[in-house]
């Protein structure tokens, strides 16, 4: 028992928890943005399979390994821009578009992976991000090595969620996105284009998304496989409300689950095999459940979400 | 039906007279062989439906085996991957249809469909990965699976001798009988030449394709003590890399990707398992048989990779306990056990 509680004392256990939620706080922000904008992007999982492979690609063709970030963020732009063309100008139903850009997103994926590999016989591999220690932080017992011992796109995540949480609540760009998905009118009164704000805010949400992706690829693994996404595009969509549409919270969220996913793995190994494997594997999704009942009581979501903005339309 | 218009040439003459007539008997009799060793020059047609890409270890050991057989002349080959268990069956029945006379995958999550398939076309050979056995009400329906516990034993012995904390970590996708008795097998290896106190690290990810995954419940085993691992999947090869501890190989062998790290790898070959449907498709005489024991080591169905990079670093005396093993197997004086049950941690 006592065992259980050490785990979470461990430096590997906090490196490891840190790791796992790098590509889901990309994702999640990403998610954020869009719906902070009212659109809601399904499309997430099929952009993140997307991402994962234009990112690996690049760099497997002999890119480095920064511009297959920004190949990445492109592709998912990309998708982003087919996505809020859909539903934002047309209005068509933010689901059924966000489902077939996840279906779109993988089949093309997997089809132009066997046109780049037609034969090979085990993925392969590329160099990938390594772990780049902070000087002295890194030194810091237990949450130094979680923190500042991490590769460049953990970094970035980190940077990543202030970038967002400063634009969206210091800038007037980030008040006409606020505006845009909470009273769109008032965004078109005051002469911007709630058509221009949706799409720029989609593609950006999207091409975050396609990074977050891209770390499963190029930072925690160095080939790519078609299911490795694995849904975990989906648990950025209810991180966003876990984090009732803010940055810091959403952080949170991502940083809870992984912790979670990072200790079930640990735990596993001490219980001897006496609990089924399998309530270990639920244990980050039903303990999020139960976060999620509790933080999203009050979360005011925005209020044109999934809404699609005509002009001059009353 | 290629010998069809030979036969109604010899009926023509037949007409003419009596006498050309047990001439021409004879010779049909004489070449009534023929349509089936005519037949047996045809390369055979074999489709296979996987539900996974060519690149995973287990569908490529089938698809070397296939396209072996396609190079030599014997089969021709086509074959869809990544198809989902819910497509499974159409694709199934569209190969069928296209006239192909064997069909290879695995029906591991649609069992009782692709059985539904064969009942439909009796006519067409089924040889498929399955965790269940034959049935006689399907005679056109045959199992295999990867029963390779020879090779993942003696891979064990090796895992036994070489681990210095008597720690084990083992990740594996699902507890399925075709990735436990494997388990088992390399663990009754390893406690012949650990100890039986040697203790065992078992982790289910609860998917084939998480590579990242697998590196993390690595990660979890090796700061739990498991100096080395067991590499079920993708992945967890990486980890021990990454910490500089060891690993052996599953079904495939990547040693070359891991010279310091991969000490053994526990392979499978489909060849003996293929080339028997083969040969018993085009005799005609193809049955519901378990191909299962075609995987076994003494069959030719796995064998143990070269040591590699690690010629030099596994004892000795490993070495030679792990040859005479062999020979046992191979001879059948020796018989790892087959245990489907799901291992757990100890």
């Amino acid at each position: 028992m006592i065992e259980a509680f050490e785990i979470l004392f461990t430096a590997s256990f906090w490196v490891a928890a840190i790791r796992i939620a790098s590509p889901l706080i990309f994702a999640t922000m990403g998610e954020l943005i869009c719906e902070r904008a009212g659109v809601l992007n399904l499309g997430i999982e099929g952009i993140m399979v997307a991402g994962a492979f234009a990112g690996w690609l690049t760099v497997y063709l002999g890119g480095d390994l920064w511009t297959g970030v920004a190949i990445a963020a492109m592709a998912g732009a990309m998708f982003g821009l087919l996505h809020a063309t859909l539903t934002v100008p047309l209005g068509l139903s933010q689901h059924v578009v966000g489902i077939g850009i996840t279906l779109l997103a993988t089949s093309l994926t997997y089809f132009t992976y066997r046109i780049v590999l037609p034969e090979v016989t085990s993925p392969p591999r590329i160099a990938s991000f390594q772990p780049l220690p902070v000087p002295v932080l890194s030194e810091i017992p237990v949450l130094g090595p979680a923190l500042f011992n991490q590769t460049p796109l953990t970094y970035l995540a980190f940077v990543t969620v202030g970038v967002v949480a400063w634009v969206l609540y210091r800038t007037p760009l980030g008040l006409a996105v606020r505006a845009a998905g909470e009273n769109p009118s008032a965004v078109e009164a005051q002469g911007i284009s709630v058509t221009a704000i949706r799409t720029g805010a989609v593609m950006a949400g999207s091409a975050l998304m396609a990074v977050g992706g891209a770390f499963l690829t190029m930072s925690a693994f160095n080939s790519f496989f078609f299911e490795m996404i694995n849904g975990r595009g989906w648990i950025c969509i209810a991180l966003v409300v876990f984090g009732s549409w803010r940055p810091g919270k959403a952080l949170l969220g991502a940083i809870l689950f992984a912790a979670f996913d990072a200790y079930q793995v640990r735990l596993q190994q001490i219980t001897g095999g006496a609990v089924p494997y399998q309530l270990f594997l639920m244990m980050p999704f039903v303990l999020s459940i139960l976060a999620l009942v509790v933080m999203s009581r009050r979360a005011a979501y925005p209020k044109a979400l999934m809404i699609p903005y005509q002009k001059g339309e009353r | 039906m290629p010998d069809f218009p030979k036969n109604l040439k010899f009926f023509t003459p037949t007409r003419r007279s009596l006498l050309k007539t047990a001439g021409a008997g004879a010779v049909l009799a004489a070449t009534a062989g023929l349509p089936t060793r005519l037949f047996a020059q045809e390369p055979l047609k074999v489709a296979a439906v996987y539900t996974v890409p060519f690149e995973q270890q287990w569908v490529s050991r089938i698809h070397i085996a296939a396209n072996a057989a396609k190079d030599r002349g014997d089969i021709e080959y086509t074959a869809t991957e990544n198809v989902s268990n819910t497509d499974y069956e159409r694709v199934m029945r569209e190969y069928c249809e296209a006239g192909n006379k064997l069909i290879l995958g695995e029906v591991f999550g649609v069992e009782q469909a692709a059985r539904d398939v064969a009942r439909d076309y009796p006519e067409v050979a089924f040889l498929m990965g399955s965790s269940f056995k034959e049935d006689a009400a399907v005679p056109n329906f045959a199992p295999f699976d990867n029963y390779i516990q020879d090779a993942s034993y003696l891979t064990g012995l090796i895992a036994g001798a070489m681990t210095q904390s008597k720690n084990i970590g083992m990740v594996g996708g699902f507890p399925i009988p075709e990735v436990n008795r494997l388990m088992h097998a390399f663990m009754a290896g390893v406690r012949e030449t650990a100890g039986d106190d040697a203790k065992f690290q078992v982790a289910f990810i609860g998917s084939w394709f998480d590579p990242p995954k697998a590196k993390e419940t690595a990660f979890a085993q090796i700061d739990a003590g498991a100096d080395i691992l067991y590499a079920e999947r993708f992945g967890v090869s990486d980890a021990a890399q990454e910490r500089g501890v060891l690993a052996i190989g599953n079904v495939i062998d990547t040693q070359a990707d891991y010279p310091e790290t991969v000490v053994a790898s526990a392979l499978w070959h489909f060849e003996p398992t293929l080339d028997r449907a083969i040969e018993q498709v085009k005799a005609g005489s193809f049955t519901a048989e378990d191909y299962g024991v075609y995987s076994f080591m003494k069959e030719g169905g796995c064998s143990i990779a070269p040591l590699g990079t690690f010629e030099d670093k596994v004892p000795d005396e490993i070495k030679a306990l792990v040859a005479e093993r062999e020979a046992a197997i191979k001879d059948g004086s020796f018989t790892v056990e087959i245990n489907d049950e799901e291992p757990k941690s100890s």
